[in-house]
């Protein structure tokens, strides 16, 4: 037994590199490389943020064509919640349902891709990424086409009784939730295919050999390992369908509008530039507030 | 958590597992009694780990039983089975911290207070200390310690070790050697150990099983294999041996006459594998022993002459090669216990053996002479 007490406890960290040993330049090269990116941030992201933070200010009586003055008028914020909280409420509904969905259909998805499709694994990602090769607008007008009124899908539903013979699947909110999960799925399945691509199937084998069921084992050991690309797919996906409002423009009708075609109206048809602008600043704010909560569950391992 | 099932022997009857057409263990069966420390010895690619998969129920045999006791639990999921593994890999779950790693099993079998348990089990395995670190933050040895304590843990019926000790340097494997008996010997739980270095298959085992291609060639108490061994494969793989192709009479008054390359020898009855036809007269390199010349011989001692063409000294002993008349090299050690004078390379020099450790093997007739290439490793090296 006292043999072990001699068993080394770790391997020996590499010296740190003496202070001395870097020269000006190197500390100085980080930062130089950086340099182009913080340009470009700052020129296209900074500078229209400022501006657009402004915007918001603006007196609202104001127009394009009288020109605005800058009032500090914080009441546009209370103003374009009262009127358009159905919109903000829809759009994280709509976001939240097709990520239900997409998870349920991208999970499975990425787990076969990953583990079980061997030498076809090139061929069914390449299958995920190509609709992305033709526009995200055309691809949402072949929705429109395949769920219009005298389309072969709501001929075929009508006939079997799963829709009225007046019902429709176009200008719903059915379609509206079934674009956004469509056009955004992709920027789930990558992230998490990534994740359970890196999973070592024979810590599957040693949680069933430990009387995990298949159950147990996925979710002790699958879906915990698979974390950081289910969290990073969350995200790519629920920030911008939330965003979102081409989905909602082409297959649904006002009653499905997000907040997304509410500033889309307001910068481009009512030219209401200070409602726009805080209705943007809103939109972002209160998606940060979703991710930082979703990121702080999601640091805690806890999050199912 | 005391076990309802009854305890009992592992039985392995007529196990086979085929991969299309190609047969990794074949028509395989042994029993390991309860409580015992078994070795699988073979080379790699015998069928040691699909073996070792069956049992443990990860691998869906082709046909034959696996019985614990009187139940056959070959067909079971390997969560139902009382088995246990401790794999090449060691498989710990990186997300999961060492105590959580050493719970795993009692947890997913609904066990709340696990904390006693674990901690005893981590003291066992002297890693008390080390519950919240994560398994990429231990050594290997560490990691391989942590392996069996998950495993030991839920005190199976049978654990599977799948060469644990392959990843660990000559000192720290030896020791682990040691405290894996140790620890065998202290639980009492059945031990069957996978492993292709015979010396550990030795030291540790209770019963040796040689594996080869699929098959048991031998299987029994260490010493008996390497004394008297089965086969040619056996006694080749299981330390050295010079194997001589003579042909053997049959036996008369307890013994075995033998003629190989001209010259007659003889075997005890008891030490024949085969008394006639074509044979392989087998002699260990040890019990070989260098005199100058012919009457220098003790009586009753059987000898051939020869020339002695290398000498490498290893300090606890002298391995010599002797070339015969017929040219096949045999292996000589003599132990470096100063009693034995050097002998020259290039003289001439006779080899003798007590007939009593000699060994007759069958052989086939395109089998000519076997010894042993002098390897640098594993025998005696380390002794
Ligand atoms: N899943 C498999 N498919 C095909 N052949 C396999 C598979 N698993 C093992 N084998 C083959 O079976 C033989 C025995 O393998 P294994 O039991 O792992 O050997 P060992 O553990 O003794 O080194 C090897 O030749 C190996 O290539
Ligand atoms: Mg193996």
């Amino acid at each position: 037994m006292t043999v072990l007490a001699q068993v080394p406890t770790g391997s020996g960290q590499p010296p740190p590199t003496p202070p001395a040993a870097r020269s000006g330049r190197h500390r100085l090269l980080p930062y130089l490389l950086l340099l182009p990116g913080a340009a470009w941030l700052l020129v296209f992201f900074g500078v229209p943020l400022v501006q657009l933070a402004a915007a918001s200010l603006y007196d609202p009586s104001g127009s394009l064509s009288t020109g605005y003055a800058l009032t500090w008028a914080f009441g546009n914020y209370p103003d374009v919640l009262q009127a358009y909280w159905p919109q903000f409420l829809r759009s994280f509904g709509y976001a939240g349902i097709a990520l239900v969905l997409a998870l349920l259909l991208g999970y499975p998805l990425a787990y076969a891709i990953a583990q079980k499709a061997g030498r076809w694994k090139n061929l069914l990602l390449v299958c995920v990424i190509a609709p992305m090769f033709t526009s995200f607008l055309v691809r949402t007008l072949a929705w429109k086409t395949i769920l219009s009124d005298n389309g072969a899908l709501v001929g075929l539903l009508r006939d079997v009784h799963l829709l009225a013979p007046d019902g429709r699947l176009l200008a719903t909110p059915f379609a509206v939730v079934l674009g956004l999960t469509y056009n955004f799925l992709p920027f789930l399945v990558l992230p998490l295919y990534a994740s359970l691509e890196r999973l070592d199937h024979r810590l599957l084998e040693a949680a069933s050999d430990l009387y995990a069921s298949p159950v147990q084992a996925f979710r002790r050991v699958t879906l915990p390992l698979s974390m950081p690309g289910l969290v990073a797919g969350t995200l790519l996906f629920f920030i911008p369908a939330s965003g979102d409002y081409i989905n909602a423009e082409l297959l649904g009708t006002p009653n499905e509008y997000m907040i997304g075609n509410v500033i889309d109206s307001a910068f481009l048809v009512r030219l209401d530039y200070p409602q726009g602008a805080a209705l943007s600043f809103l939109l972002m704010a209160a998606i940060l507030a979703v991710v930082f909560g979703y990121l702080r569950r999601a640091g805690t391992e806890e999050v199912l | 958590m005391t076990r309802e099932t009854p305890a009992g022997d592992l039985r392995l009857a007529n196990l086979t597992k085929r991969f299309g057409i190609f047969t990794a263990v074949d028509d395989l069966s042994l029993t390991v009694p309860q409580g015992s420390f078994f070795a699988l010895l073979g080379a790699s690619g015998c069928g040691k780990t699909t073996t070792l998969r069956m049992i443990a129920g990860l691998e869906e045999p082709t046909g034959g039983q696996v019985l614990l006791g009187d139940r056959d639990i070959a067909r079971l999921r390997p969560y139902k089975r009382p088995v246990n593994t401790v794999f090449q890999s060691y498989a710990l779950f990186p997300h999961l911290n060492i105590f959580e790693n050493v719970a795993f099993g009692l947890r997913r079998r609904g066990i709340r207070s696990v904390d006693d348990e674990v901690m005893r089990m981590l003291s066992l395995v002297q890693l008390d200390d080390y519950g919240s670190r994560r398994p990429a933050q231990l050594s290997g040895g560490q990691q391989q310690r942590v392996a069996l304590a998950r495993a030991l843990i839920n005190r199976p019926q049978v654990l599977l070790l799948d060469e644990p000790l392959g990843a660990l340097d000559l000192k720290l494997r030896r020791q682990m050697q040691i405290e894996l008996k140790r620890i065998q010997t202290e639980v009492g739980i059945t031990f069957v150990h996978v492993t292709h270095d015979q010396e550990e298959a030795m030291t540790m085992a209770d019963t040796v099983a040689v594996m080869n291609a699929g098959r048991i060639e031998q299987l029994g108490a260490p010493a008996d294999i390497y004394e008297f061994p089965a086969t040619a494969f056996v006694a080749n793989f299981l330390g050295q041996s010079n194997l001589l192709a003579g042909e053997a009479a049959g036996t008369a008054g307890g013994e075995v006459a033998v003629t190989a390359h001209g010259a007659r020898f003889s075997v005890p009855a008891g030490r024949a594998r085969s008394d006639r036809g074509l044979v392989h007269l087998g002699v260990r390199p040890e019990k070989l022993h260098l005199v100058g010349s012919a009457d220098q011989v003790p009586a009753g001692h059987q000898h051939v002459t020869g020339v002695v063409t290398d000498a490498s000294y290893v300090g606890v002993s002298t391995q010599y090669l002797l070339r015969t008349g017929w040219g096949t090299e045999l292996s000589v050690f003599t132990a470096n216990s100063g009693a034995a004078t050097q002998v020259p390379v290039g003289s001439e020099a006779v080899a003798y053996w007590d007939a009593r450790h000699a060994f007759l093997l069958s052989r086939d007739a395109a089998d000519s002479d076997r010894t042993a290439p002098v390897v640098d490793e594993p025998v005696g090296a380390s002794s």
